[in-house]
């Protein structure tokens, strides 16, 4: 049965954690449909990416390093997936869901008429076909999907799929020749707004505190918040009432429309629990919820809730921690 | 200048969402149905740039059966000039829906199309990507800002990702699409329902485009996903700190 190709992703030649949950979705359907998996890089003086990323299981590891394609530019990209994916024999493209992802594969299936499911979270097998499971409705409906053609294209969430385990076999690494013909050059890229150094992005990191409406301003959110996060050695996010009221940037959003995250432990500080809001964090292991209000429908899905005004008690935890 | 904005007929954002009994779907009976906010977003700033720049012939497109003709005339309300419904009871995927919009877009010629980056029934967010393939032409998604540049032959946008504000300026005609912080749309006013009632909405056959547009995918069963369950009260902070590191172990 048919390969699989799957899209690495990486930040200046870091490679991003979610790349090895659509290699665990990759290994795990491989298997059950004896076929093998190729990994894709795409970019330019990317480091060490393509060498982390031998030891997964992977037939090859595929680079395809040129200037131009330092840029994330969904154009040049999708041309250099569109090609690879020509010249060798694949039935599956699979990504883990982000935006550089939801950029880049949908063009790619279009120009090679192939049809897409995003947000996957389950994969199993009957007969000759493969059946999917993804969300849909602001994660409020689970649907079981069937997608024709002998090409299939995919957004996975990295929450929903056992990252790849290292092993000792390492892949060979291949450099793609670039395809024949100018690349495209629809766009420029102006680059990247900075973003605050020195904590993890909320969809990598193993704990992540976010804070809601019940925070005034940056500076207590910095304080209270990053104060908490920066205890614990973990991300911050916000809900969606924070970044309206521009409090916080908007690319801190978690939820449906924001960023999905699955960490071990999730803070809710003073969040009331919008269902846009609960969608993007459910997958979490471990939810505490922090709010004076004890009728928040965040009490509803927290593991642990402590009705208190986060003004006293965050200080108060964070201090304990430190201890 | 000219722009198409595609409208897709959705359940209201603020309506449950409940499933019919036997999984087959969605529950639409005596449900409210609104423009899919994301679009109705991608018009408002459409309606913003011809403020800002003069006249522009803006028109909006849905794809759909009869129904859909409520979307296209908040469109008109709203402010667009002109409506096309291209009409089908057919059931359709990104794909399909991006190979119908690549046949409006032929026809109608425009000089960009701005569109919500993903629709809040079925959450693909591939729709645009698919369309600018399709023409060959530029995209700029979940675009938060948007400024016509060089003579109006360049769009300079800020997008949202992951990572923060990036920067990128397409060159037109190009696919824009948007996204939540783009703009607030305005509220339809009851003299825009009035000059609705006025303006031009054309009803195409889709076999009239000459699209061969099918579904590749199909949705065999829906079903709630499985909830959360609520856990403990914790009266202190000392008493949370103790279930975490004891109990939960995750510090």
């Amino acid at each position: 049965m048919a390969n699989i190709l799957v899209i690495a992703e990486h930040d200046a030649g870091q490679l991003k954690l979610a790349t090895l949950s659509a290699l665990g979705f990759a290994a795990q359907t491989a298997a059950t449909t004896h076929g093998v998996y190729d990994v894709l890089v795409i970019g330019a003086q990317m480091g060490t990416t393509a060498e982390s990323l031998r030891a997964y299981g992977a037939r090859q590891v595929l680079v395809a390093d040129a200037a131009p394609l330092q840029s994330p530019l969904a154009d040049r990209h999708a041309w250099v997936i569109e090609a690879v994916v020509k010249q060798r024999d694949y039935g599956i493209v699979v990504a883990a869901a982000s935006t550089f992802t939801k950029d880049i594969l949908p063009r790619a299936a279009a120009l090679l008429d192939a049809g897409m499911l995003s947000d996957v979270v389950g994969v199993s097998r009957t007969d000759d076909d493969l059946v999917f499971k993804r969300v849909m409705y602001a994660g409020n409906v689970l649907a079981t999907v069937t997608l024709a053609g002998d090409l299939k294209f995919l957004t996975i969430r990295a929450a929903a799929f056992a990252p790849v385990v290292a092993g000792t076999t390492l892949s060979p690494v291949e450099q793609i020749p670039l395809p024949a013909g100018p690349m495209p050059d629809l766009a420029e890229y102006g680059g990247r707004e900075a973003k605050v150094a020195g904590r993890p992005d909320a969809t990598e990191a193993r704990v992540v505190v976010s804070g809601g409406r019940a925070i005034k301003n940056a500076e207590d959110f910095e304080r209270l918040v990053g104060g908490l996060a920066d205890a614990l050695g973990g991300a911050v996010g916000s809900s969606r009432a924070l970044v309206d009221s521009g409090i916080t940037p908007n690319s801190l959003q978690i939820g449906q429309t924001g960023k999905i995250v699955a960490p071990d432990l999730y803070l809710a500080v003073g969040i009331s629990g919008a269902i846009q809001h609960l969608a993007g964090i459910k997958d979490s292991k471990v939810i505490v919820a922090i709010n004076k209000d004890a009728d928040a429908p965040i009490f509803e899905i927290a593991d642990y809730g402590l009705v208190a005004d986060v003004y006293t008690a965050v200080p108060e935890l964070t201090a304990q921690l430190k201890q | 200048m000219k722009i198409l904005v595609p409208l897709k007929r959705v359940p209201d954002p603020d309506t449950k969402i409940r499933l019919k009994p036997d999984g087959t779907g969605v529950e639409t009976d005596g449900v409210k149905f609104s423009v899919n906010p994301f679009d109705a977003i991608a018009l408002e700033e459409a309606l913003r740039l011809e403020e800002k720049l003069g006249e522009m012939d803006i028109v909006v497109v849905s794809i759909g059966g009869e129904a859909s003709i409520e979307q296209l005339r908040v469109g008109l309300a709203m402010g667009a000039q002109r409506a096309l419904l291209i009409k089908t009871g057919a059931a359709l995927d990104s794909l399909a829906v991006a190979k119908i919009l690549a046949a409006v877009y032929q026809r109608e010629q425009p000089d960009f199309v701005l569109m919500g980056k993903q629709a809040i029934d079925d959450d693909a967010n591939q729709t645009g990507q698919m369309l600018a393939a399709l023409l060959g032409i530029g995209q700029a998604t979940f675009v938060s800002r948007l400024e016509l540049v060089e003579q109006r032959t360049r769009a300079r946008c800020a997008r949202e990702t992951d990572a923060g504000l990036e920067s990128i300026t397409v060159k037109l005609p190009a696919i824009i699409t948007a996204d939540l912080r783009l703009n607030e749309p305005r509220y339809v006013s009851l003299p825009g329902i009035m000059k609705a009632k006025k303006k031009p909405l054309e009803e195409l056959e889709l076999e009239a485009l000459g699209v061969a547009a099918v579904a590749r995918t199909t949705v065999l069963h829906y079903e709630a996903p499985p909830s959360r369950q609520a856990g403990v009260r914790v009266p202190t902070v000392e008493a949370l700190v103790d279930k975490l590191k004891n109990e939960a172990k995750v510090i």
